[in-house]
């Protein structure tokens, strides 16, 4: 009897550990720190889908995960080239959107992007530049343009990115070049500039979490960064603005996706759209910074957001950015070298 | 991530037949004693050394000599010679005879070795001397001060190193203590940071431990009588100190220095947060090639060329020691 007892609770004890139901569980995969958490009760409260949620820090850490755990997820938030990158391996599953009407508040500018040019595979959760963040008190207004980075009265005083997407991108920006080039001489040319910022003494440091940190201690006056970022170096200190350079530069989206292997696609679809309804947004919005795709929620948020240029960049500037393509192995091998070599330099 | 994570068959049967033989072992030395031998008490040990030394290193050797697709290539220790060995394929590949003009060696990975290196001797200079006479004054008998010092060195230890040299920039940074500090006494802030000697401050301050130490167990145990008979035969303190102290205590001194200089060469990460990213190390190199590239081919090769480097170097020092008097590191 005892014997039975015990061989029961241990079925009891496996079961509970499973997944509940086939329509109970929603897996979710998102960036560390990317969500407001009351969002995720609401909507738990509201379905009574249970949410199992996961956070990745990388993008590239997160394509290895879903291609070594088939079935484990069921949305993701990979950015855009990785979305291009999952179209092309065939990793990702058809969205259904008439289980998502919310998805037609996406603003226009984000519409059949070119990483998913026929709006099948994704729902854009949110978005960002690569621009300057500077400190006012330090140095004024300096001129709108990428040249500043290299301006030698700027000495010792710039902070670049530790990414080379982003610094080589930047620079290539800067020299007319598209940032996601194949030619082998804007390459180059941007790998000199780079090395020329360089020996020139206006770089400080080259580094990535440490940053925003530092822009807020006043510790450089200039820095490469993303806008969310920024915004977030902004709240805390006044004498911060942020620009996006008139030559253009990087805009990123980072949006939803349903993995092939998904066990849930449903539940997946009904959490997508919870995302996308406005007031849903609106909280993620206001506890992650970054600007949100939501045409919904933008209306919610009002003159708060819509006069802020750092979530709402002018249109005449976004329309010169780009998104960031995958870039060919072969000449991701460039890339690398090239980046090497600036750090290189002494 | 270009990475390659899957392995062939036959090294995964090699790893299985490792852990078979193990166990055999296992079983043999129980039937042979009839019984437990003492020699099974270390076999958890043996275990935890085949599963996380043993078998990395065969991998790191296996992904050092293959390429991504896994066959055999000599490509990835060119590229130690020539970082831009696989761009430059790649440039003579697109453009064919105008892409010459594009094409040079890579010295990053050659540069970073030889810096990494010059860096790591530095360091254990200066750790050698500023240790070495800590140590003499721990172990002074005479000296009441010595077991408090002992304890102070011992204190910073409890803590992560990580942490210790984020501690240091918040000391060093333009905004921080020093700084504050200095621009408050009404001079001009300095810059100490984001540059190689900061880099080197934090690797003696986090090294320096593992120079006192040695010298200090060696000294400590040393017989205070010989030094007191070379005073008493004429020699002058700093003459005993040549003659008799030294040399007793060279088996630690050697000790401190293979301590300090392996994990110097290999020191990654202090670069980054007090040298602020401006210089690489090779710790930094291989890192990057793992997680930023994800190129573990490279990475592998990188790493080998690293240990065959720390092994030539012990067996120098196991020339010099070679009891091993210095706790038998080198």
């Amino acid at each position: 009897m005892k014997k039975l007892i015990s061989v029961f609770l241990l079925l009891a004890l496996l079961l509970s550990a499973l997944p509940a139901s086939a329509e109970g569980v929603v897996n979710v995969y998102n960036w560390e720190d990317y969500i407001d958490p009351a969002v995720i009760t609401l909507f738990e409260q509201e379905t009574g889908i249970k949410v199992n949620y996961m956070c990745f820090t990388t993008v590239e850490d997160m394509i290895v995960q879903v291609e070594a755990n088939p079935g484990a997820f069921d949305v993701c938030f990979p950015s855009d080239y990785i979305i291009e990158r999952m179209i092309r391996n065939d990793m990702l599953a058809e969205i259904n959107f008439d289980n998502i009407p919310g998805a037609a508040q996406t603003i226009d500018y984000l519409r059949t992007p070119d990483y998913d040019p026929e709006e099948k595979f994704s729902v854009p959760y949110m978005w960002g530049t690569v621009g300057v963040l500077y400190n006012k008190e330090l140095i004024g207004e300096p001129a709108k343009s990428w040249a500043t980075l290299w301006d030698k009265q700027y000495q010792n005083n710039v902070i670049m990115l530790d990414s080379f997407r982003d610094s080589m991108g930047a620079t290539l920006k800067s020299l007319g070049y598209s940032m996601n080039t194949h030619e082998i001489p804007a390459i180059m040319a941007a790998k000199n500039k780079l090395i020329e910022q360089k020996k020139s003494g206006v770089v400080k440091a080259y580094q990535v979490d440490e940053t925003k940190d530092k822009m807020v201690a006043g510790e450089a006056a200039l820095a490469l960064m993303w806008s969310g970022d920024a915004m977030y170096a902004i709240d805390l200190n006044e004498n911060l603005d942020y620009f996006v350079p008139e030559e253009g530069s990087n805009v990123w989206v980072d949006c939803a996706v349903i993995p092939k292997t998904a066990k849930n696609k449903e539940n997946a679809e009904k959490f997508i759209d919870f995302l996308c309804r406005p007031e849903i947004a609106v909280m993620n919005v206001e506890y992650i910074c970054y600007s949100t795709p939501n045409k919904g929620a933008i209306d919610l948020l009002g003159e708060d957001y819509t006069g802020n240029h750092v979530q709402n960049p002018d249109t005449a500037v976004l329309e010169k950015c780009e998104f960031l393509h995958d870039i060919e192995e072969k000449f991701l091998s460039i890339y690398e070298a090239m980046w090497m070599e600036v750090k290189n330099t002494k | 991530m270009r990475a390659n994570l899957s392995l062939p068959w036959w090294a995964w049967a090699a790893m299985g037949a490792g852990l078979v033989v193990f166990a055999v072992m296992i079983g043999l030395t129980v039937k042979r004693n009839r019984g437990v031998h003492r020699s099974l008490f270390a076999s958890p040990y043996t275990l935890w050394m085949i599963v996380f030394t043993v078998i990395p290193v065969i991998l790191i050797g296996y992904y050092a000599f293959t390429n991504a697709s896994g066959a055999f290539t000599l490509d990835n220790f060119k590229n130690f010679w020539d970082s831009n060995y696989e761009s430059n394929k790649v440039i003579l590949d697109v453009m064919g005879e105008e892409g010459a003009a594009y094409i040079t060696r890579g010295t990053v990975n050659v540069d970073t070795l030889v810096y990494s290196l010059w860096m790591a001797f530095k360091c254990t200079v200066i750790c050698l001397l500023l240790g070495y006479p800590a140590a003499l004054f721990m172990a002074d008998r005479n000296m009441k001060l010595g077991a408090t010092l002992v304890v102070l060195f011992i204190i910073p230890m409890w803590m992560n190193f990580l942490l210790r040299t984020i501690a240091w920039m918040s000391l060093l940074e333009d905004s921080g203590l020093i700084n504050t500090f200095l621009k408050w006494l009404g001079f001009e802030g300095v810059q100490l940071m984001y540059n190689s000697e900061a880099v080197l401050l934090g690797m003696v301050y986090n090294f320096l431990p593992f120079m006192v130490f040695p010298i200090y167990t060696v000294l400590s145990k040393m017989d205070f009588r010989l030094t007191e008979a070379a005073a008493d035969l004429g020699c002058n303190s700093l003459q005993t100190l040549v003659k008799v102290t030294l040399p007793l205590s060279l088996p630690g001194v050697i000790s401190g220095i293979t301590m300090v200089f392996m994990p110097s060469v290999t020191t990654f990460f202090i670069p980054r947060v007090l040298g602020g990213g401006n210089t690489m190390m090779f710790g930094d190199l291989i890192e990057s090639k793992f997680l930023t590239e994800g190129n573990w081919n490279v990475g592998s090769a990188l790493s080998l060329i690293m240990m065959l480097l720390i092994l030539l170097s012990l067996s120098i020092l196991r020339k010099v020691d070679p009891n091993g008097e210095g706790g038998g590191i080198a």
